[in-house]
C-alpha cells in the first residue's frame, strides 16, 4: 500500500550541506505518525520538503499517489495542511479571522466569508476548546491560548494530510493531550497526520508509528516500543528511558530518565 | 454548534468599518470642494464649477488650470502613499513601514529631478514619471531583497535612512551640477513636496499610473493576509510568496513614483493612516489597502489646506506639514513597539 505522503530516497541540502540523506518513509491515511529526533536531525526539513519549499537534490515525494512536481500550488494547499514550528499571528488578527486563513485554499479570488466558511472555522475552533475567544484579538490571548488558535488554522483547511511542526509546545499538560485526542480525532476521519514531537512520553502514548531521524538520516521506524528500543535511545538521544505499562492497556509510555 | 450565534460580532466588526468607510468619503468630498475653493481670487463655488465646465473666461482658467488639478492631485497622491503604506506594512509585517520611512520616495524625487534638469523631461513628457518610478524601484529593490532575508524593524528602518541620505545627497549635487539659479529652493521643494502650481499634465499622469499601483498592490493583498501566518505558512495555504512580495514592491514603487513626481517627496502619510485605520478595519492587510487610499487622499488634501491657509504666499510646503505630523507619531510608535517587545 502507497502512503498518503511517501518519500523513497530523499535527500536534500542547504548549499553544500547535507540536510537529510537517503530518506525512504511514508506517512499513511489514517495513523497518526509522530517524528521524533534531536535538535537538527532534520525534522522540519523533511516538511519543507513535502511542502515543495525546498526540493530534493535526489529521490521523490508522492502527496496522494502523486508525485509532488505534479501538483499546482492550489491543490497542494488542499492536499496538505501545515502548522510550522513556533508559528505566531504577525498581526493580532481577531482568532477567528486567523482561523478563516485556513479556508484560503478553498475559497475564490475576493470572495467574502460565507457563512459555510465561518461555520468551519468556528468547528475548528470548538474543537481545539477555543471557541470562547473566537472574537478576542490575538494580542489577547497568552501564548497557549494562541497555540490553540494557530492550531485550529491548520485544522480549518480540512486537508487528507495534516503535518504539525512541534505542537505541543507551549501547550499546558492537560491541552498536550487534548492536542493528541485531537491528531486521533483527525486520523479517525481518515487523515494522515505527521507531528513533530521532542516529548517523547506522549510519542510513544499517542501515535501509531514513529519516525526517528538523527542527522538527517533515518534511525529507525516502526510502532512506538520497536522503534524507541533502549538501544535507539541511547545511540540517537543519548538517554536511557523507563518504559512504563499503560494499566489499562494502552501502549506503554517512554519517559527519558537519565543521561549516558 | 451554531453557526447564526458567531454571525453578529462579524457584523459589528463590519458596521464599524462600514461607518468608517462613510467617514472616509464624505471627508473625501468635503476637503475635495474646500481645496477646490481655496484661492486668492474670491470666485464662488458655482462660478467655479460654471467656470470648470465651460472652460471660459478668468473662472474657467483659474478652475481647469489652477483649481483642478491642486485639489485632484492632493487626492491621487495620498491614495498612492496611503495604499503603499498599508501594503508595505503587510509585506514587512511591521508598522514602521512606509514609503517615505523605507527611503522610496527619496529615491523616486532623485529620479524625477534627474529628469528635469538634465532636460530629459523636455524631451519626452513621459521620461519625468518613468524616472521618478525607476528612482522608486530602485529602493523598493532593496526593499525587496530584505523582505527576502526576513529583515527586522532595525534593518528595515536603517535602510530607509541610508536611502533616503544617499538620495538626498545625490539630488544636491545633480540640483548643483545642473546650475539652475533656484537650484535651492527647487531642492527644498523636491525634498519637502508642495502641490504648488501643478498642472493638469501632472494629474494626467499621475492619476493613471497611481491607480494602476494600486490595483496592483490590491491584486496581492489576499497573499499579504496569508503571510501574517509566516511564509512558510504562507506557501502551504497556496500563495506564490515571491510573486506577492515582487508585486508590493513594483506597484508600490509605481503609485509613490507616480506621486513623487508630481508632488516631490511627501512622508508619513502612508505611516499614519494605515495606523489610524487599524482601529475600524481591524488588522487584516488586506482590509486596509482601499481604506488607507481613501484616508491618504483625505489627508494629503486636508495638508495642502492648512499649508495655504497657513501661508497663503505658497512660502510652506505640503511635507512639512505631513513631517510636523508624522515624525513624532513614528518616533511614538518606535517607543510603543519597544515597550511591547
Amino acid at each position: 500500500m502507497t502512503a498518503a505522503l511517501e518519500f523513497r530516497a530523499v535527500s536534500t541540502s542547504y548549499g553544500s550541506r547535507a540536510v537529510l540523506s537517503d530518506i525512504s518513509t511514508g506517512f499513511a491515511a489514517g495513523r497518526v505518525t509522530g517524528i521524533v529526533g534531536p535538535n537538527g536531525a532534520g525534522k522540519t526539513t523533511l516538511f519543507c520538503a513535502a511542502l515543495g519549499l525546498l526540493k530534493p537534490s535526489s529521490g521523490t515525494i508522492d502527496v496522494l499517489a502523486k508525485p509532488l512536481a505534479r501538483w499546482s500550488r492550489e491543490g497542494l494547499a488542499r492536499a496538505i495542511a501545515y502548522l510550522p514550528q513556533g508559528s505566531d499571528a504577525h498581526w493580532p488578527l481577531q482568532a477567528r479571522q486567523l482561523v478563516a486563513l485556513g479556508r484560503l485554499p478553498h475559497r475564490a479570488r475576493f470572495a467574502a466569508l460565507s457563512a459555510g466558511v465561518l461555520a468551519a472555522v468556528d468547528e475548528a475552533l470548538r474543537r481545539c476548546d477555543a471557541l470562547q475567544f473566537a472574537a478576542r484579538r490575538m494580542d489577547e490571548l497568552s501564548a497557549g491560548e494562541r497555540a490553540r488558535v494557530l492550531f485550529a488554522r491548520a485544522l480549518a483547511t480540512a486537508a487528507p494530510l495534516f503535518l504539525a511542526d512541534e505542537p505541543a509546545a507551549y501547550l499546558d499538560p492537560a491541552h498536550q493531550l487534548r492536542l493528541m485526542e485531537l491528531l486521533r480525532e483527525e486520523a479517525g476521519r481518515g487523515t494522515a497526520v505527521a507531528v513533530t514531537l521532542h516529548d517523547l512520553a506522549l510519542a510513544s502514548r499517542h501515535c501509531d508509528e514513529i519516525v526517528v531521524l538523527d542527522k538527517g538520516r533515518l534511525a529507525g521506524q516502526g510502532a512506538p516500543q520497536d522503534a524507541l528500543s533502549d538501544a535507539l535511545l541511547a545511540r540517537v538521544f543519548g538517554v536511557a528511558a523507563l518504559h512504563t505499562p499503560d494499566p489499562s492497556g494502552g501502549r506503554a509510555a517512554v519517559t527519558p530518565w537519565r543521561r549516558l | 454548534m451554531d453557526a447564526s450565534a458567531t454571525i453578529p460580532q462579524v457584523d459589528n466588526a463590519t458596521k464599524r468599518a462600514r461607518v468608517a468607510t462613510v467617514v472616509l468619503l464624505l471627508s473625501l468630498v468635503v476637503s475635495f470642494l474646500v481645496s477646490f475653493l481655496l484661492g486668492p481670487s474670491n470666485l464662488s463655488l458655482a462660478d467655479l464649477f460654471a467656470g470648470l465646465l465651460s472652460g471660459h473666461g478668468a473662472a474657467g482658467v483659474i478652475a481647469r488650470e489652477l483649481r483642478l488639478p491642486r485639489a485632484a492631485l492632493a487626492l491621487v497622491i495620498g491614495a498612492a502613499l496611503g495604499a503603499s503604506g498599508a501594503a508595505l506594512q503587510g509585506l514587512f509585517r511591521n508598522p514602521l513601514a512606509e514609503p517615505g520611512v523605507t527611503g522610496v520616495t527619496s529615491t523616486a524625487g532623485l529620479g524625477a529631478v534627474i529628469a528635469l534638469y538634465f532636460g530629459l523631461a523636455a524631451s519626452s513628457a513621459f521620461l519625468l514619471p518613468a524616472f521618478a518610478v525607476g528612482g522608486a524601484l530602485v529602493s523598493a529593490g532593496v526593499l525587496y531583497l530584505l523582505s527576502r532575508g526576513g529583515a527586522g524593524a532595525m534593518a528595515l528602518v536603517l535602510a530607509g535612512v541610508a536611502m533616503a541620505s544617499f538620495a538626498t545627497a545625490l539630488t544636491a549635487l545633480a540640483l548643483s551640477f545642473a546650475q539652475n539659479p533656484y537650484a535651492m529652493s527647487e531642492m527644498v521643494r523636491w525634498m519637502m513636496g508642495s502641490l504648488n502650481d501643478r498642472t493638469l499634465f501632472d494629474l494626467a499622469f499621475a492619476a493613471p499610473l497611481s491607480i494602476a499601483g494600486i490595483v496592483v498592490l490590491l491584486t496581492a493583498s489576499r497573499g499579504l493576509d496569508a503571510l501574517t501566518l509566516g511564509e512558510e505558512a504562507a506557501h502551504s495555504l497556496g500563495i506564490d510568496v515571491g510573486f506577492v512580495r515582487s508585486r508590493i514592491v513594483f506597484g508600490v514603487a509605481l503609485a509613490t513614483g507616480a506621486a513623487t513626481a508630481a508632488a516631490g517627496a511627501v512622508s508619513f502619510v502612508g505611516l499614519v493612516v494605515p495606523h489610524v485605520l487599524r482601529r475600524f478595519y481591524g488588522y487584516e492587510p488586506s482590509r486596509l489597502i482601499l481604506p488607507s487610499a481613501l484616508g491618504g487622499a483625505v489627508l494629503v488634501a486636508a495638508a495642502d489646506i492648512a499649508v495655504r491657509l497657513i501661508a497663503p504666499d505658497g512660502q510652506l510646503l505640503l511635507g512639512v506639514v505631513t513631517a510636523m505630523l508624522g515624525a513624532p507619531f513614528f518616533l511614538w510608535l518606535i517607543l510603543r513597539l519597544r515597550s511591547e517587545s
